[in-house]
């Protein structure tokens, strides 16, 4: 649909056919812990519902730079950005920009699995319940909606006033898609979500994300190469805060363009 | 030669304890066998059940229930003025203000129990009496109500430095969640953390309780020393401390009747605080094991 429109509106200017393109635009992003320069220059446009992974050696900035995105680095102190992040065309670093509407359309899991110590409906009815949303029928039927979505309805129906902490950490981990997913949320961050998992877990996250790309442009962080070959569909390998390439995943863990990207995916550093 | 030292260094410190253990059982012991003493004379029954406590008059009557309703008024003001304050206090610290302004004010507000508790009785006293007196035209020089409110800024440290304690200690990863999710400050705060956190806000309670409970300098000086069965703030009270330091303090003849109602009235108090932190170290280890 995006290709039929841009090709019918030709007095478009380049820069509207890229944000139509485009879900996800930074421009010379440089990102400030004090004096330290975290991420420099970097450049990125991510398509809508596609798969992008983040890799690179532990300290290289992709997952301060996957926090950029809902503005989570906001509360660290000294934290300071520069350039551009637009979300849809919609620059999200302006001063109007309200934090908790970004973060509505931006949902993230994050590496360990965190579940409220509340019940299981509970957690995944938390992000409905702050909106202010009363009706009963409507939480119970996004709370369903999203569970089945996170592959966890069959396991839990029967027992959603469970506490969340009883679920096994895959389970948890699920959990916490489903409750990101409740919200209905454009964009799913992930910060490395199967790093505290088992391998069986691990493969049914894979899984869940491969099916939610239908309706979610997804950014996950990883540093299993395996695991970004196998699920995304662009990878974008960073290094000492630097982006180094970017590009369809096949290309990058066949033939890379850049000897350190290279080295990087043989395994001779990092 | 390293050997001998090891050894003595090692007694030396099991010694230590069991000198606590055995002043501890010393003090329970003869409490408890004052107590006794006392229940041989007096029957249990009235001793809970009569409605006066008189036994430095004629007309003698052993009813604890007027000390303890003294006591317990007192407490109960006391946390009304501590609770809310302390929460409110424990909650900004450990959401909202910055981390050196977190630093600077702990230790200041702790001062407040480093106050020698006799100048809160004169402040309760001089101070705080005639204040109220001005919007509270019955109220009595001695009365509970100044005694407990004072006595509740004196317990305010206990309450806003365990629960921002355990505020604090609300993995970091929870509020992330609840942010993440577009929760406000305000929601992550009241909906996450402090639910989370509600264990540990329990048993700084409870202990400031405990602490309200067992206070004596403050009701003995602004309370008043009369034994009354009422529940009107403004009147003058007895709680069981200040008896207590009544009896001690007064030429009561040494084991007579009337010397050993401190014990039986310490005994009861000693029951109080010991349920009340009993019931806070219970919950302090269920607390433990759900964050391990």
């Amino acid at each position: 649909m995006n290709v039929i429109m841009t090709e019918n509106t030709e007095n478009l200017n380049t820069e509207d056919k890229i944000a139509e393109k485009y879900k996800l635009q930074t421009k010379d992003v440089n990102v400030f812990y004090g004096d330290f320069q975290a991420i420099k220059e970097v450049s990125m446009n991510i398509k809508p519902n596609s798969i992008t992974a983040f890799i690179g050696p532990s300290g290289c900035g992709k997952s301060t730079f996957l926090r950029l995105f809902n503005r989570m680095n906001d509360y660290i102190e000294d934290f300071k950005m520069e350039g551009k992040i637009k979300i849809d065309d919609t620059n999200i670093y302006k001063n109007k920009i309200q934090l908790e509407q970004l973060r509505k359309q931006v949902g993230m899991v994050f590496q360990k699995p965190n579940p409220f110590p509340k019940s299981i409906f509970e957690n995944v009815a938390y992000g409905l319940k702050i909106q202010g949303i009363k009706d009963k029928k409507l939480i119970a039927a996004r709370v369903e909606k999203a569970l089945v979505q996170a592959d966890l309805w069959n396991e839990v129906k029967d027992n959603l006033n469970k506490s969340a902490l009883t679920l096994s950490g895959g389970q948890q981990q699920r959990l916490c898609i489903a409750r990101t997913l409740a919200v209905e949320p454009s964009i799913l961050l992930m910060d490395e979500p199967t790093s505290a998992l088992d391998p069986i877990s691990t493969a049914k996250i894979e899984e869940l994300i491969h099916q939610l790309k239908k309706e979610y442009t997804i950014i996950i962080v990883t540093h299993n190469m395996q695991q970004a070959a196998r699920i995304s569909d662009y990878t974008a390998f960073f290094y000492m805060g630097e982006l180094i390439e970017f590009d369809k995943t096949k290309k990058i863990f066949t033939n890379p363009d850049k000897k350190r990207t290279e080295n990087y995916i043989t395994g001779r550093f990092g | 030669m390293r050997k001998i030292k090891e050894f003595v260094i090692e007694k030396s410190l099991l010694s230590s304890a069991l000198v606590t253990i055995a002043v501890t059982v010393g003090i329970i012991s003869v409490l408890a066998f004052e107590a006794f003493s006392f229940f041989q004379e007096v029957s249990i029954v009235d001793f809970f059940t009569d409605t006066q406590w008189t036994p430095l008059f004629t007309k003698k009557h052993y009813g604890i229930l007027p000390l303890l309703t003294g006591t317990l008024l007192t407490t109960f003001i006391a946390i009304s003025v501590a609770l809310p304050i302390g929460l409110s206090i424990s909650i900004y610290l450990s959401e909202y203000a910055p981390k050196s302004f977190r630093k600077t004010i702990k230790p200041l507000l702790e001062l407040l129990a480093a106050v020698p508790t006799v100048v809160y009785g004169f402040f309760a006293l001089v101070v705080v009496t005639p204040f109220l007196q001005q919007f509270i035209p019955g109220l009595s020089g001695f009365n509970s109500l100044s005694a407990g409110i004072v006595m509740g800024i004196m317990i305010i440290p206990f309450v806003s430095s365990l629960s921002e304690d355990a505020l604090f200690a609300v993995p970091k990863a929870l509020r992330e969640a609840s942010y993440g999710m577009g929760a406000t400050r305000l929601q992550t705060a009241f909906k996450v953390v402090v639910p989370a956190a509600s264990s540990g806000i329990i048993v700084s309670i409870i202990l400031a309780i405990s602490r309200a409970i067992g206070e004596t300098m403050i009701v003995a000086i602004a309370a008043g020393q009369q034994p009354r069965l009422t529940l009107d703030p403004t009147v003058p009270v007895e709680t069981i401390t200040a008896y207590i330091v009544q009896v001690s303090l007064g030429d009561v003849p040494h084991g007579s009747l009337e010397y050993k109602t401190i014990f039986a009235a310490g005994i009861t108090l000693f029951a109080f605080t010991f349920l009340l932190n009993t019931l806070s170290f219970r919950i302090r280890k269920k607390f433990r094991e759900k964050y391990d």
